[in-house]
């Protein structure tokens, strides 16, 4: 440090002595290696006892010819340090921001999660899909109750009490059966709870929770879902039935899904038939797959609801949920769905 | 329904080379749901032969057993054996060890040889056993997979059988044949027979069908004047329906007992599911599953009297062939001879009139009775059979006649019986009722552009009578086809004979709908919101205990009434639920023993409401009918309420441990937090006040209310007694609410607020108050007094301790004022700040922290 420390004044008129003092103030300057050590430089060259700044001073004792000399001389030198400190300062500016920002980096793949994205049920989350692909059609969502009245789950659909079919959906009765409430059976009593509510036509899907006494196991859970669909209209046919499956086959399973009706019998549709859906990306490959049931409206039911049948038509539709997420999204074992594993739903998140 | 293909090849053309697989899917087209295969060859293949016992020697071991060690020849005398292979003798007689003794020398016996593979994978290979090469098994039925009698070898000679030695046995035994298993729709039941799926099979392949109960039926005689007497004598008709329309009883003696059942009709019975009891009876199914005729024999000698179809008087008892004694109910139709009940007519028999071992007269009784009748005793003494689940479905009211024809022909030709001639047969029947079938209607039904032609085609396909109309045609069902009551029906038959894959794709176009309802779009929203928040849906049984619906549907545990259902899964948990947090909290339990610690967990469901409710036994409205609006009042009010609630269970932190992450406990803040913030996703600002409920931690509880008072749920720490009692980790946290009462309270629209451009003055203030005043209410306190230049106002600190008195508080306030069309001045903001304190002391006693 003693070099950049001047000792002396400098005479102003003394070109040499100036020079040199410039000469110690700009290799001090330059040889400053941060902005601390640049400040003791600047103030040793620029500052009041610094020997330009002495020999400014000293500028006023000379005779007039020797002023201007000297306060150019002067001047000159010391505009040239003031610019080296101020172009110094940048460098070691710089130099020191470069650094922070160096010391500051962090590794951002070691990044855990703050904020955690939950999940959906999948169940749920394709119900609301099939939800909204059918109120793009313009049908609408129709609910009920889930413990329901045995007239809406079986007489209004057409069940004949005694007839096997009433005994072939393994029932939940409430005690006392006398009651007559059970825990519905299918989503379809809120065929008939639309149909009596609402203004003709109707259109709408029903999905919701539906119930039968099966022990839990890889295919049947007592605690099930499904999504029914009705259209009762003037002039609807199963040709219309069809077609509205096979767009809703499509929407779910992709452009290549097509739809196929086998014979089937259903106590609340005639002529009744067995859906089967052909899933285009099935794991194993393309394939037939059981997908529900669906038929033209029994007139009973129409009846029930106070519709002619003579003038009006109607169609419906039912899927187990369950099962269109087995093989939609290959879950090969329905427990999964049941028992509530955080893996389960945290897999799918809000997707499906 | 099992089809055993070399029947079903009697009446249909099944090709030679048609595999049960191929049958099943020629079924399947027409409507029969495939259910299975049922192939011997499956697990049994040979070389299985006749073998002739040329010798027997009885060898006594030192095991104290006794084995007979016999020479088998299994190559007609002076052939060679052209079968090769290890312990395969060349000579045509094979060296046997037997166990069994219930044959003798000379008897022709199935003898499986070396190489021949047993059901359950019984491998036959020679072997060396007490002291000899034992090279192949003198087999019986049982190891043959074709009977349960173990007790010894099969002769054949017993079956009536004298094959030629070295013939293949399992041709003999019908073991080549194989059966197509279909599940059978409940309006079908004429296909629960040979005769109804032979039908649908040439429906299926379009080829024409020979009814064989048309063929026999001219050759049935009318009813004689010496036929045995019945009377039906329905006193409690069922809905107005007799319990039998037609019974026909024929009689057939001199029928030798000891006479074997052959075993082409074994092996039929055998892969039909049903097994060999005697030849009479054997006789009976056989027609039955021939025909869908269910068929009933007596010991005639064991008859006293006529036979009276009646109801069964109260209390009356009978025992049945399964040697139950069962006492009768009123509504039981019996069949009865002059002692009393003999059978539960169409279910089952009664034992006293059995036939049995020594019976050579038989009483052949065809009836048909009716459905409802028959369903109802089935279900009451638990007794499914063969028998009722055909009438349950519907039998043919004309095949009585020419069914007992068929089992007198099969007694007299096999059995040795004769016809005694006296044939019974009381019709009450009527003839199916017409149904018109409008011209244009299957078409606009279907879709399908039918023409008359193939209108006419398929329905006399079916069996029925089609008469042509001005305007369509009159349709006369056939008499097995009581579904057929409508036109629609006919429209099934016509869509399905024709094909369903004729029927085009049209989407219809519905009117513009209204898309979702606010409801359904808000509950969405919530879900979506808990989740979008870290929380993770998972759905649980809504089935509980009344214990459970006690603890969690009360606040201090008092009896909750509660829907209890009949017939639970588990007789545990027979209630359903009044509270989603048990099966949520049971959820919870089965993720933290699978090691998952950190759990956020919510449910949204029903739950059901007995509160309120009474059961209504009256009847309930018939079927077809739109009922009155009273009765629709009364059957809306017959079902209890179901609201939706939100459940959340939490435990362990709210995030992983990271470099920059320091994760914090999930606590009683974080389950009330689930609450606002479902309710704040729907416009709902909750209001808190401390809560009490007996499942929570009396000091961490919060209860949640909406903007008018009303108390929707309950949120905080669970009481660490229950946790600690039901297993649940330290500090479990849970929150439940109503979530239908919550979005009762959905704004219908929200309404803009003014956004002040001019800048905030910020101020705090700590208030000192006794510690028992909440600090919402003081924050409600202190908003009012500030007047309406307070923006906002939130607690910041809660104090107590150095400083603050004993049973004090101070509760720290960040103000923020600002006015909508000036800075404010700080004069102005002390000001408001000055009357926030005013109305904090005037209502708390509340002193500014010195």
């Amino acid at each position: 440090m003693s070099e950049t420390t001047p000792s002396a004044a400098v005479d102003p008129a003394d070109e040499a002595a100036v020079s040199a003092a410039v000469d110690a103030a700009l290799s001090a300057v330059q040889a400053a290696t941060d902005l601390a050590e640049l400040k003791t430089v600047r103030l040793a060259h620029t500052g009041e006892k610094s020997p330009l700044a002495l020999a400014n001073r000293a500028i006023g004792g000379l005779d007039k010819t020797a002023k201007a000399t000297a306060g150019k001389l002067v001047g000159q030198a010391r505009g040239r340090v003031n610019k080296a400190v101020a172009a110094r300062t940048t460098e070691l500016e710089e130099e020191r921001d470069a650094r922070i920002l160096v010391e500051e980096a962090v590794d951002v793949t070691a990044a855990t999660r703050r904020r955690r994205l939950g999940g959906r049920h999948p169940l749920n989350t394709l119900m609301d899909r099939i939800g909204d692909i059918f109120v793009g059609m313009g049908w609408e969502v129709a609910e009920g109750p889930e413990l329901e009245h045995e007239w809406f789950n079986f007489d209004s659909l057409n069940f004949k009490p005694d007839h096997p079919a009433r005994q072939l959906q393994d029932t939940f009765f409430v005690d006392p059966p006398s009651s007559h409430l059970v825990l519905r059976t299918h989503t379809s009593p809120v065929q008939m709870r639309s149909l009596l509510e609402r203004e003709l036509p109707v259109y709408v899907v029903c999905p919701g929770k539906t119930y039968r006494t099966d022990e839990l196991d890889a295919t049947h859970t007592p605690v099930f879902h499904q999504v029914e669909g009705i259209a009762v209209d003037e002039g609807l046919s199963m040709a219309d039935l069809k077609g509205t499956l096979t767009h809703f086959a499509r929407t779910m399973f992709g452009p290549e899904a097509a739809i196929r009706l086998r014979p089937n019998y259903f106590p609340f549709t005639e002529p009744s038939a067995e859906l089967d859906v052909w899933h285009p990306t099935a794991k194993g490959g393309p394939r037939w797959i059981e997908w529900g049931g669906c038929g033209m409206m029994h007139p009973n039911v129409l009846r029930a609801a106070g519709i002619d049948p003579e003038r009006y038509s109607g169609f419906a539709f039912g899927m187990g949920i369950e099962r269109t997420l087995m093989f939609r999204n290959n879950v090969p074992d329905m427990r999964d769905m049941i028992e509530g594993d955080v893996r389960f739903s945290e897999h799918f998140g809000m997707e499906i | 329904m099992r089809i055993p293909l070399s029947w079903l090849r009697e009446y249909a053309p099944v090709p030679e080379d048609a595999t049960a697989e191929d049958v099943l899917a020629t079924l399947v087209r027409v409507g029969l749901e495939e259910e299975g295969v049922h192939r011997p060859t499956d697990s049994l293949s040979g070389p299985i032969v006749v073998g002739q016992v040329l010798t027997m020697e009885p060898e006594t071991h030192s095991n104290g057993k006794t084995v007979n060690w016999c020479s088998v020849r299994v190559v007609p005398e002076g052939q060679e054996q052209t079968l090769t292979g290890p312990g395969i003798d060349p000579s045509g007689v094979q060296g046997i060890i037997c166990g069994a003794h219930n044959f003798s020398v000379g008897d022709k016996v199935v003898v499986t040889l070396p190489g021949a593979v047993l059901p359950g994978d019984f491998r036959i290979s020679a072997r060396k056993t007490y002291g000899h090469t034992s090279a192949g098994m003198i087999a019986s039925v049982r190891e043959l997979g074709i009977g349960e009698d173990h007790d010894g070898i099969l002769v054949l000679s017993r079956l009536g059988l004298d094959p030629e030695i070295g013939s293949d046995a399992m041709a003999l035994l019908g073991l080549y044949d194989s059966a197509a298993e279909v599940n059978v729709t409940p309006d079908r039941g004429y296909a629960f027979s040979l005769r109804g799926i032979a039908r649908e099979y040439c429906h299926a392949v379009r080829a024409p069908f020979t009814d064989p109960v048309a063929e026999l039926a001219p050759t049935v005689p009318a009813a004689t004047g010496d036929g045995f007497p019945v009377r039906i004598d329905d006193a409690a008709p069922i809905r107005g329906r007799a319990g039998s329309n037609r019974f026909a009883v024929r009689v057939v003696e001199g029928v030798d007992p000891s006479r074997p059942t052959p075993p082409w009709l074994a092996s039929r019975l055998r892969l039909a599911g049903i097994r060999s009891v005697s030849l009479p009876v054997d006789i009976s199914n056989y027609v039955m599953l021939e025909y869908g005729q269910p068929i009933h024999t007596y010991d005639a000698d064991t008859l006293r009297g006529g036979i009276t179809v009646r109801r069964a008087n109260a209390g009356e008892t009978l025992t049945t062939l399964d040697g139950r004694d069962r006492t009768l109910d009123a509504e039981d139709l019996v069949i009865a001879d002059e002692s009393g009940a003999v059978g539960l007519a169409g279910v089952m028999g009664g034992a006293a009139t059995e036939v049995g071992e020594s019976t050579t007269r038989i009483l052949v009784e065809a009836a048909r009775f009716d459905e409802v009748s028959i369903a109802r005793t089935a279900r009451r003494h638990k007794l499914p059979s063969e028998a009722s689940k055909r009438y349950e479905r519907g039998v043919d009211p004309q095949l009585a006649p020419v069914a007992a024809q068929r089992v007198v022909d099969l007694l007299v030709a096999l059995a040795g019986g004769t016809d005694t001639g006296r044939v019974t047969d009381v019709d009450h029947t009527d003839r199916p009722a017409a149904i018109d079938l409008p011209a244009g209607y299957p078409t606009a039904r279907v879709g399908v552009d039918y023409s008359p032609e193939a209108v006419e085609r398929a329905l006399t396909a079916i069996g029925a009578e089609v008469s042509e109309t001005v305007d369509g045609w009159t349709v006369v069902p056939p008499s097995w086809r009581p579904d057929l009551l409508d036109k629609e029906d006919l429209v099934e038959e016509i869509a399905r004979l024709d094909g369903y894959d004729r029927i085009p794709d049209r989407l219809p176009v519905a009117p513009p709908g209204r898309g979702f309802t606010r409801s359904q779009t808000a509950r969405r929203r919530v879900a979506d919101t808990l989740a979008s928040a870290g929380l993770t849906e998972v759905l649980s049984y809504p089935f509980v205990s009344q214990a459970d619906n006690d603890l969690w549907g009360s606040a201090d545990g008092s009896h909750v009434p509660s829907v209890k259902l009949a017939n639970p899964i588990s007789e545990a948990q027979p209630m359903l639920r009044v509270s989603i947090l048990p099966g949520l909290l049971e959820v919870l339990r089965r993720n933290h023993s699978r090691g998952f610690r950190d759990l956020v967990l919510y449910e949204i469901g029903h739950v059901f409401l007995a509160e309120g409710y009474t059961a209504d036994t009256r009847p309930i409205p018939p079927l077809g009918v739109r009922p009155t609006a009273p009765e629709l009042e009364r059957l809306d009010a017959a079902v209890p309420r179901q609201p939706r609630k939100l459940a959340a269970v939490l435990t362990g932190r709210d995030a992983a441990a990271g470099p920059w992450v320091a994760p914090r406990e999930h606590d009683w803040q974080d389950a009330l937090d689930v609450a606002v913030l479902a309710a704040s996703s729907v416009g709902v600002e909750l209001t808190v006040v401390q809560g009490r409920h007996g499942a929570f931690h009396p000091g961490r509880t919060a209860e949640v209310r909406t903007p008018d008072g009303t108390a929707i749920g309950v949120a905080g720490e669970l009481h660490p007694k229950l946790v600690a009692a039901q297993g649940l980790p330290e500090r479990t946290c849970a929150v439940e609410i109503d979530l239908s009462a919550l979005l009762d309270h959905e704004p219908a629209a929200v309404t803009a607020q003014p956004i002040s451009g001019y800048p905030p003055a910020t101020q705090d203030v700590a208030l000192v108050v006794d510690r028992d005043v909440p600090a919402a209410r003081l924050l409600d306190t202190v908003r009012r007094g500030a007047g309406e230049l307070l923006e906002a106002a939130e607690v910041f600190d809660v104090y107590t301790g150095t400083g603050i008195p004993e049973g004090k508080k101070s509760v720290a306030v960040a103000l923020r004022f600002r006015a909508e069309d000036r800075t404010l001045t700080a004069d102005e903001a002390s000001q408001a700040r000055q009357n926030a304190v005013a109305a904090a002391h005037r209502e708390h006693g509340a002193e500014i922290r010195s």
